[in-house]
């Protein structure tokens, strides 16, 4: 069958199973928007901007497990995308970008927007292809599909010049993709589970540290398990929140540089880690040399280059977790059963006493400013388990990650490693994409709010409804939060004036609901309010206490045992000012 | 070249793809490693390409090398030679002046060292030296008291000594 380039990539990406593509068309893309005009089955969300197609194919794939797709044309249109492919490579998201490129003929003459779009997404793309024969667009489709989804996931980018699009070809699927190079290890090495559970049996305080990988892994049945047969607790980082539900008595929460007192201390004073599917990133680890200083470290993980790579492990196990694990919980069952489990009740009650002692703190007074971690408590108690929540990057994210309470994976969506401001509004719309049948709602900040904002349009036009929570407090919070605390309270470059723009009015030119909550007793009624409206999305202005810093806080580069838990505890503080800024 | 690790030599098999070099190129600077030197040629199989890299580094970074190049998805094997498990090679052309009495010293030079005198002006000689690295360094440090004029090396290129084939090694480092 004869077909042209571009209707080879839209049958391609049917033969994905794509069904949605979130874009903007220009010059050198447009051969794949014509055939779109006939009976395709996928549907093409026309996106504000490329930044926003970009997170938003991130919050499809991270609330569905599948590929997000998004595509830009050449030049600009693939300059924009380098944020979200830069977030999908640090967060592990398994997302396909396709760009439209300048014809092969004029490629390297600095042609009306041309770019070189494979060389500059080279170091923050798990792979890019640009393909210069129309033949090969199917199997290169297949290949990056294979490669986003499958291992460790990541982004992948295909660049695609006008006159492949527009040439014709022979219409062929491959059966097969030839990848000589890419093997990704799946299956544990059972020796090392054995060498692992005597760890387990032998530990006195063993602590599971969870990353996001687990949920990568459509693990978190496998990590129910192992937790429940070993009686071990569980801390889940930031990229892990929902991975085991926060109602278990074993759940500890988040560890990090805003994790709560047990979760921390806890891997401060284990003396095992089973680390799976996570990094040992610094903002969990602290000071590397001080992290869990007694602790022997099991690691599992699909990324071999991440095992060793910043701690010293015992026991590496290289695999998908969801096998590892499950071969984990069977070897630990078998030799529980012989030889009987291990008495850890000592280090539980350690642990049940410290969740007692040193829980997230805040006051809300009814008379005083509202409280930003009160609005994510209220807009808790009124959603269901099944509410999707997506946030952008700063005190908003810690406030959600602290005091949402998460009982189901692909349930809590962010930014964590590269820390994009502005993820929320676009993901949080890519994410009810994927889910429509679930609330989604974006706990946002002001300051990330207003730099992918333009995307309510989309929600308008396309009908893509969902709740925007903005924790208003006029400021770049974090960076205030910082300057506060280690720059002698010289704020800096950070004030944004809560009331500019006006975020009621701005929701409303773009078709969107506009609310506003001004004191305590306006929170509740304005989330019932928000909650009850289907058909479109909503906007809250919350206008909550500028002055709120999120605590507990372990100071960049310093070590975990410093942790500050806030004001009311300043038995606990130490002096911040002596720990380099990082 | 800084650091103060040791030179390790590894040998990487790629699909001859555009944009290869690149990308290994680019994961280095990214990374913060130091290549000394990088060879690449076509091998015995057609579409494959072969490297051959130098790169100072401690034995600890170098396994993160190894297994970050794994991950690259054009890499097909690597392999690190240790010490004296490799047969190294390299190729150095390099004009020196030799002019009066050094010309006759020059030649005397090159004929222990058994190069070859590939071009010759009235003012210098341009010696052609293959041989380990070692070897090369000897000669080139005996030259400089004559004045080199230009020097190009192809960087170090390796086999791995034994009956084996690259592709039949046990990939180091990345096994566990």
């Amino acid at each position: 069958m004869k077909v042209t380039g571009a209707h080879a990539v839209l049958k391609a990406l049917e033969q994905e199973g794509v069904e949605v593509i979130f874009g903007i068309p220009g010059g050198a893309s447009m051969p794949i928007y014509d055939p779109l005009v006939d009976a395709s089955p996928i549907r093409h969300i026309l996106c504000r901007h490329e930044q926003g197609a970009g997170h938003a194919a991130e919050g499809y794939a991270w609330a569905t497990g599948r590929v997000g797709v998004c595509m830009a044309t050449s030049g600009p249109g693939g300059t924009n995308l380098v944020t979200p492919i830069a977030d999908a490579k640090m967060d592990s998201v398994p997302i396909v970008a396709i760009t439209g490129q300048v014809p092969t003929p004029v490629v390297g003459n600095d042609a009306f927007q041309e770019a070189d779009i494979t060389g500059i997404t080279m170091p923050i793309t798990k792979h890019n292809f640009l393909v210069k024969d129309p033949a090969l667009i199917a199997e290169t489709v297949r290949e990056a599909f294979h490669i986003a989804s499958t291992g460790r996931p990541g982004p992948v980018l295909i660049d695609l010049p006008k006159d492949v699009l527009l040439a014709e070809t022979t219409w062929s699927w491959p059966d097969r993709v030839k990848l000589p190079g890419y093997k990704p290890t799946t299956k544990g090495n059972q020796r090392q589970v054995v060498e692992a559970v005597k760890l387990i049996l032998a530990a006195k305080q063993p602590v599971l540290y969870v990353g996001g990988g687990v949920i990568k892994a459509n693990a978190t049945e496998e990590l129910a398990k192992l937790a429940a047969v070993g009686k071990l607790p569980v801390v889940t980082t930031l990229m892990a929140r929902g991975a085991f539900p926060d109602s278990d008595e074993l759940c500890l929460g988040m560890p990090g540089m805003h994790g709560n007192f047990t979760a921390v201390t806890s891997l401060q004073k284990a003396d095992l880690l089973i680390a799976l599917g996570t990094r040992f990133d610094d903002r969990v680890t602290g000071k590397l040399a001080a992290f869990a200083p007694n602790a022997k470290v099991i690691h599992v993980d699909i990324d071999p280059a991440e095992i060793g790579k910043n701690r010293a492990v015992e026991v590496p196990i290289v695999g998908d977790c969801k096998d590892v694990i499950a071969k984990l919980t069977a070897e630990l069952e078998t030799r529980q059963g012989e030889g009987g489990a291990p008495d850890r009740r000592a280090w539980l009650d350690q642990l049940a006493d410290w969740q007692r002692r040193f829980p997230y703190r805040y006051e809300q007074a009814d008379d005083g400013p509202i409280k930003p971690q009160y609005c994510v408590e209220r807009l808790r108690s009124f959603a269901d388990d099944e509410t999707i929540v997506v946030s952008g990057v700063g005190q908003h994210q810690m406030y959600a990650s602290q005091f949402w309470r998460f009982e189901h994976p692909r349930h809590w969506i962010n930014s964590g490693g590269l820390g994009t401001m502005g993820f929320a509004v676009p993901a949080a719309m890519g994410a009810k994409v994927g889910q429509p049948g679930k609330r989604v709602v974006a706990i946002d900040g002001d300051g990330c709010f207003q730099m992918t904002a333009q995307e309510l349009a989309t929600s308008a036009t396309e009908k893509i409804p969902f709740v925007t929570a903005i924790l208003n407090n006029g400021y770049l919070g974090m960076v205030r939060q910082w300057q506060e605390l280690f720059f002698d309270e010289r704020y800096s470059g950070v004030y944004l004036d809560p009331d500019v723009p006006d975020y009621v009015k701005l929701a409303e030119a773009y078709g969107a609901v506009g609310l506003r909550a001004e004191s305590p007793e306006d929170v509740d009624a304005v989330i019932e309010k928000a909650y009850s409206v289907e058909d479109r999305s909503v906007v809250i202005d919350f206008r909550v206490d500028p002055k709120e810093m999120v605590f507990p806080m372990v100071p960049a580069g310093a070590s975990n045992d410093e942790i500050i838990l806030g004001p009311e505890s300043a038995e606990h503080t130490t002096d911040p000012s002596e720990a380099p800024i990082v | 070249m800084n650091g103060n690790g040791m030179l390790h030599t590894i040998s990487v098999l790629v699909e001859d793809k555009p944009g290869v070099l690149t990308r290994i190129a680019g994961l280095f600077s990214a990374r913060g490693f130091n290549i000394d030197s990088l060879a690449v040629g076509p091998t015995e199989s057609e579409g494959l390409s072969r490297m051959t890299i130098v790169i100072n580094v401690e034995s600890k970074p170098l396994e993160q090398v190894t297994k970050q190049l794994n991950k690259l998805i054009n890499v097909i094997k690597i392999l690190e030679h240790e010490q004296g498990s490799a047969v190294e090679r390299e190729l150095m052309l390099v004009k020196v002046r030799a002019s009066g009495d050094d010309r006759a010293r020059v030649m005397e030079i090159a004929e222990v060292f058994r190069v070859n005198i590939v071009d010759v002006t009235s003012s210098t000689l341009t010696l052609e030296a293959t041989g380990k690295p070692e070897k090369l360094e000897a000669l080139l440090s005996l030259l400089q008291d004559f004045g080199v004029v230009e020097l190009s090396r192809t960087g170090r290129i390796a086999l791995g000594r034994g009956d084996r084939g690259i592709r039949e090694r046990v990939l180091k480092a990345a096994n566990d």
